[in-house]
This record gives structure tokens, C-alpha cells and sequence, in this order.
């Protein structure tokens, strides 16, 4: 008799039939009813935490919830929240510096992107090297990014104020990146730029690869000029990749977040307050969790409407 | 071919709704109007609604194939 067979509730025939049994209930299942039981855990995990979360959210967004109140009376409020949003200047404004740092970013991010994807493709010397430094910022989390720019950015000991003051023989504390109304805007674009170019790059170049040498020989059997290779070979066959590219950035950088508190946390006053930046200060300074939820809901259906904008367009330049 | 397919054909209409988001998404961040940042959200959503229901009208019609209306 075994060690196991000894124990008064766990024999070895109980043990053996157990799977047996399984196996048998199992092999009753039809085949979609076997995928419904592989994929359930997956639909159940993503329900949880995507569905339901925007779900609530939909829900809290007609309602006066407060994060900091979780005992005070609820009171449904319609459209109240959405209405308020939608007639404030104060986010009527943040959706403007949301709108010029997206603008901005994506057209400097997509001509240095593609500019430096035409040098690289050249296969110079040590090509190989250059592109991995260039890659190198893109593999940064943008918290050490802002943290770094910001003391990249002191006034007195900064890097950059030391190199624009060599270059222009000004004073280095004469101006300040962060702390200014008119540069920090500004210096939010130069941080993205510098931090995202090299991802722009890495797709236009994707791009660039693809493109078939023999295309390029005709051209030049034919006498095409550089330009007129330029114009109707390499830009029209780049162009679904560079879409792809300005696809991701612009919804990336019209939810931009870490980054921009870390640099400026939205001023000074609210002059670098992005979209994403007012709903943070709503949600979590004001606690104003009805409203912000609203803000996110406005958000969201804009992020969402403008991926279908270019997820069409992607797919007809793709077709041609 | 359906009355339904003739009118209901996915590529007209997904670009209508392409214009609506596109001038919602526009009115939202535009530096003008305040009237007109008020109805970007309604334009938004009108037209995202419009696209999704779009989607799913048939495509361009070939012969009998392309009913599916």
C-alpha cells in the first residue's frame, strides 16, 4: 500500500478519475463552445479592465460624484457637466495648447523623422551606430525624460541655456525655458520633438526599406531627376507609413501627460496646461470626479473619432 | 440591388462622417468661437456614430454580390 492510498479521504482511485472525468466533459464540447472556454478568461479580463472602467465612467459623467465624498448623496445631473465643459474658457483654452503642441510636435516630428530615414537609408559608413544613438531617446520612460530636460533647463547650471548662450553670446540666466509665458510652450515641442523624432524615423525608414530597388532603375533608365524620384516614387510609397506615424503621435501627444507635469505641471499659470493636465487638476485637486469624468468622455469620443479619420485614410492610400 | 444598398453605400457615406469628426475635432480646439467650441463635442460624437454605423453599410456594389443591405 502506498503512502498516499493511506490517507482516510484521498485515495489513488479518486485522484485518477478526477482528470479522467474532466477529459470526458471536455471531449463532449464542440469546438466553438472549447474556443469560448480558451478565450473566456481573456473577454472576462478585458471587460474588467477596460469595458467596465469606461463604462463607469460613462456613468459617473452624468452624475455630481466627488472621489473625496464617496458617502455624499449622488444626484443625477444630465448634461450638466458636459454643458459646463463645452461653455468654459479656462478648458476652451487648455484645448488650445493642446491643439499648438499637437500641431507643432507631429509637423517638426514628421519632417526631421523623415529627413533623417532618407540619411540613414544611404548606408554610409558606421550607419549602423548612428542609428541606434538616434534611437536612443525614444527608449527613455518620459518621466526621466522631463526630469532630466527640466535640469537641462535651469536657468543658471543647464546645459541648454549654457549652449544657446555660447552660440548667441548672451547671458545664460537672461532667459528661462520652463518659467517663461512665451518659451514654455515651446519647450515642451523641443523635449517631444527630441524624445520622438527617432520613432517617426524608425517607421519612415521602415518605409524607405520596403521600397523595391527596381522601381528606382527604371526611374533611372527612364532619366527621372533626383526630385521627380523623390516626388513620385519614394514620398507616395512612404506615405502609409508616414500616416501610420502621425496616427500614433497625434493621439499620442493629444493625450500627452507625464511628460508635460513633470517639465512644467502646466504653467507657468496655464500656459503649458494641456488637455490632459486640466483633467488631472479636476479630478484629482478640485475632486470634481462627475466633471472630469465628462472631460474624459469628451476626450475619449475625440481620440476615438480621429483614429477612424486615419485608419480610413491609411487604408485607401494602402489600396492605391 | 436593393433601394436600401443604392443609397446606404459605405464609402460615401464614411466620408461624410470623415468630414463631421474632422470639422468637431476642428471646432474643438479651434481659437475663434466659443460658440463653436460648444458644439464641437455633439459634432464629434454625430459623426463618430455616423462612421460606425457606416462601416457596416455595404460596399461598392458589383453585380448582385455587393448587396448585402
Amino acid at each position: 500500500m502506498t503512502e498516499t492510498s493511506s490517507l482516510p479521504f484521498l485515495s489513488v482511485g479518486t485522484a485518477a478519475e478526477a482528470p479522467s472525468q474532466f477529459a470526458g466533459r471536455l471531449r463532449g464540447l464542440s469546438d466553438r463552445a472549447m474556443a469560448w472556454l480558451f478565450i473566456a478568461p481573456t473577454i472576462l479580463l478585458l471587460l474588467a479592465i477596460n469595458v467596465f472602467p469606461l463604462l463607469w465612467t460613462i456613468e459617473l459623467s452624468f452624475t455630481n460624484y466627488r472621489a473625496n465624498r464617496p458617502n455624499a448623496p449622488l444626484r443625477w445631473v444630465g448634461f450638466d457637466n458636459y454643458a459646463s465643459i463645452l461653455s468654459d474658457s479656462d478648458v476652451w483654452y487648455a484645448m488650445q495648447a493642446t491643439a499648438h503642441f499637437v500641431v507643432w510636435t507631429i509637423t517638426l516630428q514628421v519632417l526631421l523623422g523623415f529627413g533623417l530615414a532618407l540619411l540613414i537609408n544611404r548606408r554610409f559608413r558606421g550607419h549602423g551606430f548612428w542609428t541606434t544613438v538616434i534611437l536612443l531617446p525614444m527608449m527613455l520612460s518620459p518621466a526621466v525624460v522631463g526630469n532630466f530636460w527640466t535640469f537641462l533647463f535651469q536657468p543658471q547650471t543647464g546645459l541648454f541655456n549654457t549652449a544657446i548662450a555660447f552660440v548667441t553670446g548672451s547671458d545664460p540666466s537672461s532667459f528661462q525655458m520652463i518659467g517663461d509665458v512665451g518659451l514654455a510652450p515651446w519647450s515642451i515641442i523641443l523635449v517631444d520633438t527630441w524624445m520622438w523624432t527617432p520613432y517617426v524615423m524608425l517607421i519612415c525608414l521602415a518605409g524607405l526599406r520596403s521600397i523595391p530597388d527596381d522601381i528606382y532603375e527604371a526611374a533611372e533608365i527612364d532619366r527621372a531627376s533626383a526630385w521627380r524620384r523623390f516626388w513620385s516614387i519614394t514620398l507616395p510609397m512612404v506615405l502609409p507609413f508616414l500616416m501610420l506615424a502621425v496616427l500614433f503621435r497625434g493621439i499620442e501627444n493629444f493625450k500627452m501627460f507625464d511628460m508635460v507635469n513633470l517639465l512644467t505641471s502646466g504653467g507657468p499659470g496655464s500656459t503649458t496646461e494641456v488637455a490632459s493636465i486640466t483633467l488631472k487638476r479636476e479630478a484629482f485637486e478640485k475632486w470634481r470626479t462627475g466633471y472630469s469624468s465628462a472631460f474624459a468622455i469628451i476626450l475619449f469620443v475625440t481620440v476615438f473619432g480621429l483614429a477612424n479619420i486615419y485608419v480610413k485614410a491609411l487604408n485607401k492610400v494602402k489600396q492605391r | 440591388m436593393t433601394r436600401f444598398g443604392q443609397v446606404f453605400r459605405r464609402g460615401p457615406w464614411e466620408g461624410a462622417a470623415t468630414l463631421v469628426i474632422a470639422a468637431g475635432v476642428i471646432m474643438l480646439m479651434q481659437p475663434f468661437s466659443l460658440a463653436f467650441y460648444g458644439w464641437s463635442f455633439a459634432t464629434t460624437l454625430a459623426g463618430t456614430v455616423l462612421f460606425l454605423v457606416a462601416s457596416h453599410f455595404p460596399d461598392v456594389p458589383s453585380g448582385g454580390g455587393g448587396d448585402r443591405g
